[in-house]
């Protein structure tokens, strides 16, 4: 496991946008921040550990309460502010995903984390489908429930290449637990079964990124890193705003029509019998 | 995993519906029962439990001695009981009859 | 509730519980007018599985059927809790998001349909782990464009509970329905013990479990609609009422601001007493008031 969970995201926030503090009156975990890239502003989030957060379940990194409202609340407001704006002014909505998980704690399942985590997916979701182009940089980790809340309902998935980046539904440990094998057989399963895979490498196989980015430094990255970083953010919001607001794309890729056969011959025989019925 | 497969060419009987039983959930097993493609009755299981070969044969050698349709029968197992099984056959018989 | 005159209804009941998931599905609809879709004889499995030596199910543990309810056009997703958990996979997650997309191009042609999800569900199939999490946000990406057209309904009946990833799907619904013995969270028992320790979480407590993920618990803090007897009868009732009324003119997922103030009032110095939440949030009466 990483020991960079938290940091890699809010190096890369601080490096995209120079800004390194939560807004007024938000919670120490999310980092939001409107800032330029290229010449148009975007709204770029990232959660990030708060060592010194109310809720003791998410001090390393996790998703909680908080930070899921906090996210509605900051995607919402820029809809508000761009609700009439021309589809092609709609701010970009850029995630930095780096989140453990989400929270596993009592009082975030006695408040409802999962109405708090849905209703965070719904703010992104909503966002692009009025048009905003929703874009994911998967800095470091992204999880199950954590992911589902901040980055999942994106237009366009960018991530690094390498070893940090892990992007799965249970961690490792937990997953061997539950499935009754040991860590090292589920790590050799992931070498044949591409969606069950740790390696982002293999991730990349299921057609569901844009790009996958090479940095030599993710923590430290060089001036002209960042450059390549963000010219490859440009490109995901071009590429965002000329495509559907549904995430319909995530099967037209070279790599899904591989992997993601089955999904793609349910929507075929489903839409056949659907009309004939 | 295994994939065990039988033929009962006697089993002649023309079968005109179709017949979905069970789950493949704990001790029990799904049953998908049609008309066969040509003549006789053709059995396909997959099992997730290795190493009964001897007991599905038994169960339906047993099945085909009282039934003559002929059907194809297609088993998803994950561990059903000789109860179960038996319990699906005779229910999915039960639907291809009414 | 079980009153001398009450009786006879009460041990006729049927009980909703006990079907499968496709009996559940099928139960709900009007006299002749469902259509099961993508069925087990069409064989659309998990390609996955196999591979794993795990035994597939002919429909994947997904049930779609199309049809009518109260008269209008509806379609049922119904999750088998019995295969893998209900966990959801490539394919019965495709099934789910086509069955809502399909929904919603009717809709937007001008057949409004309905969508109910029953959801009897850990979440992600690990043993598809990344394409059943990537199913997952695709569900809740559809249901967010359905519901604007159509009510999309989720009931959560038990006894598997509707649990992971898919608890989100609850969470984006027009509404909720569950009963008594239903559960609801993001994260069950097992998992915070094991991530969190035991204080934090008694697997083992039974009566904890329902004070907190319970339905009657979620009725009434509010974050889920109607609390229903376990009674196909009136759990199909129910349904139809929903149908009926169209999706609301707000979701409960877009009231951000009331939830956010909620969780800023709460005193987290140590757990929060959930009978005492109830009061705070001014949630439904438990006896299947709407909202």
């Amino acid at each position: 496991m990483s020991e960079h969970v938290g940091l890699r995201g809010r190096a890369w926030f601080q490096a995209l946008t120079g800004k390194h503090e939560p807004l007024a009156g938000d919670p120490g975990s999310v980092l939001a921040s409107n800032s330029l890239l290229g010449n148009q502003t975007s709204l770029f989030l990232c959660v990030v550990p708060n060592p010194e957060s109310r809720f003791p379940c998410v001090r390393d990194g996790q998703v909680g309460l908080e930070e899921a409202y906090t996210l509605a609340t900051r995607v919402r407001e820029a809809i508000a502010e761009d609700r009439d704006k021309p589809k092609a002014e709609k701010r970009p909505i850029i995630a930095v995903v780096d989140v453990k998980s989400q929270a596993y704690g009592r009082r975030e399942e006695t408040a409802g984390i999962f109405l708090a985590a849905g209703t965070s997916a719904d703010a992104y979701a909503s966002a692009r489908m009025a048009g905003h182009p929703v874009i994911s940089l998967v800095a470091g980790h992204a999880f199950s429930g954590g992911f589902l809340t901040h980055g999942y309902q994106a237009n366009r998935i960018l991530a690094f290449d390498d070893a940090g980046i892990v992007i799965h539904a249970m961690h490792k440990e937990a997953a061997a637990r539950i499935t009754r094998r040991s860590v090292a057989e589920l790590e050799r399963l992931g070498h044949e079964i591409a969606p069950m895979s740790y390696d982002v490498r293999d991730y990349a196989k299921l057609g569901l990124l844009y790009k996958l980015l090479h940095v030599e430094n993710p923590l430290q990255p060089t001036t002209s890193e960042i450059e390549t970083v963000k010219q490859a953010l440009i490109e995901a919001i071009q590429d965002a705003r000329v495509g559907a607001t549904d995430l319909g794309n995530r099967l037209e890729s070279a790599a899904a029509k591989q992997t993601r056969k089955a999904s793609i011959a349910v929507r075929t025989m489903l839409e056949a019998q659907w009309q004939n019925s | 995993m295994e994939q065990i497969e039988f033929d009962y060419p006697a089993a002649n009987r023309r079968i005109t519906k179709k017949a979905h039983v069970g789950v493949v959930g704990s001790g029990d097993m799904e049953v998908l029962m049609e008309p066969a493609d040509g003549d006789g009755a053709h059995v396909t299981i997959t099992t997730s439990v290795n190493g009964f070969q001897d007991s599905w044969k038994a169960v339906f050698d047993r099945f085909f001695s009282k039934f003559d349709g002929a059907v194809k029968i297609q088993i998803n197992d994950a561990g059903a009981t000789p109860g179960s099984v038996l319990l699906r056959l005779e229910q999915a018989v039960e639907v291809i009859a009414q | 509730m079980s009153t001398p005159e009450n009786f006879p209804a009460f041990v006729n009941r049927k009980s909703f519980i006990e079907l499968d998931g496709r009996a559940r599905a099928r139960s709900l609809f009007d006299e002749g007018t469902a259509k099961e879709l993508v069925g087990p004889f069409d064989r659309v499995q998990s390609p996955w599985l196999p591979l794993q030596g795990v035994a597939p199910q002919a429909d994947d543990g997904c049930i779609v059927i199309k049809g009518k309810i109260g008269g209008l056009p509806a379609v049922v997703v119904s999750l088998e809790g019995a295969f893998q958990g209900g966990s959801i996979g490539e394919v019965s997650g495709a099934k789910m998001t086509v069955a809502l997309d399909l929904a919603t191009r009717d809709s937007e042609t001008g057949k409004k349909t309905a969508a109910v999800l029953l959801l009897e569900t850990g979440g992600v199939r690990l043993q598809e782990a990344n394409l059943g999490l990537a199913a997952i946000a695709e569900v809740i990406s559809s249901i967010l464009a359905l519901r604007r057209h159509a009510p999309v309904i989720t009931v959560v009946a038990g006894t598997v509970g509707c649990f992971g990833g898919m608890s989100l799907a609850a969470g984006v619904s027009s509404y909720v329905i569950m009963t008594k013995e239903a559960r609801l969270g993001l994260n069950g028992p097992e998992v915070i013990e094991q991530e969190s320790g035991i204080d934090e979480f008694d697997a083992s407590d039974r009566a904890l479990i329902w004070a907190i993920h319970g339905g009657e618990q979620r009725v009434g803090i509010g974050e889920a609609d109607a609390l229903v007897e376990d009674d196909a009868e009136k759990i199909a009732s129910a349904i139809r009422r929903y149908v009926q009324a169209g999706p609301p003119s707000e979701h409960r997922s877009e009231q951000v601001k009331l939830n956010r103030d909620r969780i800023a009032a709460l005193d987290t110095s140590k757990q929060i007493d959930p009978i005492s939440l109830r009061k705070k949030w001014n949630g439904n009466d438990t006896m299947g008031g709407a909202r």
